[in-house]
């Protein structure tokens, strides 16, 4: 009753205490592993042992050990590594853009989403690099000195791009993270009771006192890093796309894919952060800080970016024919109706079709409902990227090199293997970090939280007799 | 040299930003003040001054900017200039994506670490926190107590008067 808007809902159920909120987060931290907790690292652990047997494989055996061919010669490899950037989008859109659009429901969720967007880019690096054939000679994307055996790089290859924007995308959105966490760690030290513990995260809080001078200096760190970050997301998928769309392949020169991909990449992403926080939040209990406004007003932002992206599909089609480019034509043509028209209607289905569901405020706020159409969006857009790919690529100028696409197991072991990896940082992340920000849900419990914490009698005799006097009065200052 | 502190604790971040209106206005030097969260308002009436890091970043971007610029013309316009897909050895919208990134990475790089430094932040196992309880739910101001000058009792009940729901007394051994 104490929020700021009689419109809005609350933010923080269950009339929480600051304490409380340093109790409920913590508690996964300190506590001994829960049964759940164990299981699920150990079905994630089994994906790992997938990961490294398969990029054994391709290492020992090489690239013929994937069901590329002369003329898909990009398949399940780029797939995934876009589908995985895809998903990273959403971490820094919640942590970034938000903070700049001054969204208080971002909070409880930032946390959660710059780690999954930091995994995310871990896994998606992985595809890049173990293309290369010789992952160990990786570092002759960087601009060396010609001497050193080849000429300078070359500055006008969208590839060579891509290792600019991925590197910088990942170590920014790792600093951005890791200055949130700081404070945090502080909270866990000075409560932390065993040796390790205490050292650990002493380090970790990188002696972090919270002194008034250090907060002001670290809220202007975070708008500086939000509005860095906030281009830097969009140039990212807008450079990945650069990979198809500076070709000359029919269905990859096109000048929609920056936005049509930087659109798809936060669909995907608040997907992926729906299917992450609907386990988190029940898992870890955290149903008070995570709540169903937090999940509708994601999924207000999944109808929003489905839509764009179904506009999209219908744009490029219809470009296609009014461009009068007969092998455009073509490739359009062939999507939806060639030999992997499942692949394209699945891609419809899911994408365009099943968020539209969201318009009702019941499904909307399910649970149950938000969960599934989360795991269809994550499908479809895995299949969005396979089509734009494998379907542009496998019927070229030349028919007679035309060819079909078929993934071997060790495609399938590598792309299955870094979703092990991705769940078993992610896991680790969740056991040993605080998943929900601390400071920053004690930061607007005054003015988002369902019932008005406990005050002192101090307090109370300051503020003389209305207790409404102490609500707001700092926002006022925002 | 061991210093003392007159610590001040809070649990209300409002009753605080009051407390250290009139603590100031009494003519009482406040040392610190430290919170589990940042408190809006608390620059104003502690007359802490706007960061500069912003300029930091704006700097540190623009160096950015230059060095890519100058590493790409250089590169591939002057030490090994090579033609490819027929354009020019300095085709300067090409150069603007990787431009772009070392202009955010540099600005990003420079600000945080500048952060850590002014900010004495380092991995150290030794932390010195006056009382545990502000990286949770509890508000601390800390004053200096100089001895001899200082009238402990009186801060005291300064300090109490102004909703403080305790005060103590700590040593710091530096």
């Amino acid at each position: 009753m104490q929020h700021v808007s009689p419109i809005r809902e609350p933010l923080v159920t269950g009339g929480k205490t600051y304490h409380d909120i340093t109790e409920d987060v913590c508690r996964q931290v300190e506590a001994k592993p829960n049964v759940r907790w164990a299981a699920a690292f150990a079905v994630s652990l089994v994906g790992l042992a997938i990961f490294f047997y398969s990029v054994y494989r391709t290492l020992w055996y090489g690239i013929g050990e994937w069901g590329l061919n002369k003329t898909v010669g990009w398949a399940w490899d780029i797939t995934n590594f876009v589908w995985w950037v895809g998903i990273g989008h959403a971490g820094t859109l919640i942590s970034a853009i938000l903070l700049l659009f001054r969204q208080k429901w971002r909070t409880s969720i930032n946390r959660a989403a710059e780690a999954m967007t930091i995994f995310a880019v871990i896994c998606a690096a992985m595809f890049p690099v173990l293309h290369m054939g010789r992952p160990w000679l990786a570092y002759w994307v960087l601009p060396l000195p010609n001497t050193f055996g080849s000429l300078w790089v070359n500055f006008n290859s969208p590839l060579l791009w891509d290792v600019f924007a991925i590197s910088t995308y990942f170590s920014v959105s790792l600093v951005f993270w890791y200055i949130g966490l700081i404070p945090d760690f502080a909270t866990i030290r000075d409560r932390a009771t065993g040796p390790i513990a205490k050292r650990a995260y002493a380090l970790l809080s990188m002696g972090w006192t919270g002194s008034a001078k250090a907060w002001s200096r670290y809220e202007t760190v975070s708008l500086i890093l939000a509005g860095l970050a906030t281009p830097l997301v969009l140039s990212v998928h807008t450079i990945v796309s650069f990979d198809f769309a500076t070709s000359v392949i029919p269905g990859w020169h096109t000048t929609i894919f920056p936005p049509y991909f930087v659109a798809g990449a936060i669909f995907s992403g608040f997907a992926m952060v729906l299917t992450l926080m609907i386990i988190t939040r029940k898992v870890f209990k955290l149903e008070d800080y995570i709540t169903l406004e937090h999940v509708e007003s994601m999924n207000k932002v999944i109808i929003l970016t489905g839509s764009i992206v179904g506009i999209a599909y219908t744009t490029e089609f219809f470009i296609a024919w009014y461009s009068g480019v007969e092998y455009e034509q073509y490739a359009f043509i062939n999507r939806a109706f060639g030999p992997y028209w499942w692949a394209y209607w699945s891609m419809m289905t899911c994408n365009v079709i099943t968020p539209q569901l969201f318009w009702i405020r019941k499904i909307r706020r399910s649970l149950t409902a938000t969960f599934i159409i989360s795991i269809f969006v994550n499908i479809g857009m895995w299949f969005e990227r396979f089509v734009i790919i494998v379907t542009s690529l496998h019927r070229d100028y030349l028919p007679s090199s035309w060819a079909m696409f078929s993934p071997t197991i060790i495609d399938i072991g590598v792309y299955v293997g870094t979703i092990g990896l991705f769940f078993t940082l992610f896991l680790l992340f969740a056991k040993f970090f605080p998943v929900v920000n601390m400071a920053e849900v004690k930061h607007i419990l005054k003015s988002s939280s369902e019932v008005k914490h406990h005050h002192s009698s101090h307090a109370k005799s300051m503020h003389g007799t209305s207790s409404e006097s102490n609500t707001n009065t700092h926002h006022s200052n925002e | 040299m061991n210093k003392k502190f007159v610590l001040g604790i809070y649990d209300d971040e409002d009753v605080l930003l009051e407390a250290i209106e009139n603590v100031r206005a009494a003519g009482t030097k406040i040392y610190d003040v430290f919170t589990p969260f940042p408190v809006h308002g608390m620059d104003d009436v502690l007359g802490i001054k706007r960061s500069r890091l912003p300029i930091v970043a704006f700097f540190c971007g623009l160096f950015g900017t230059s060095f890519a610029l100058w590493m790409q013309i250089w590169m591939l316009g002057f030490d090994w200039p090579m033609i490819i897909g027929g354009k020019p050895h300095i085709a300067i919208p090409s150069f603007i994506p990787v431009t772009f990134e070392l202009t955010v990475l540099c600005a990003a790089f420079g600000m945080v670490i500048t952060f850590f430094i002014v900010q004495r932040l380092k991995p150290s196992l030794k932390v010195n926190v006056f009382d545990k309880r502000s990286t949770d739910d509890k508000f601390v101001m800390a004053i200096e107590v100089n001895e001899g000058v200082t009238d402990v009792n009186a801060l005291n009940n300064l300090l109490r008067s102004n909703g403080a729901i305790e005060v103590n007394e700590k040593e710091v051994i530096k």
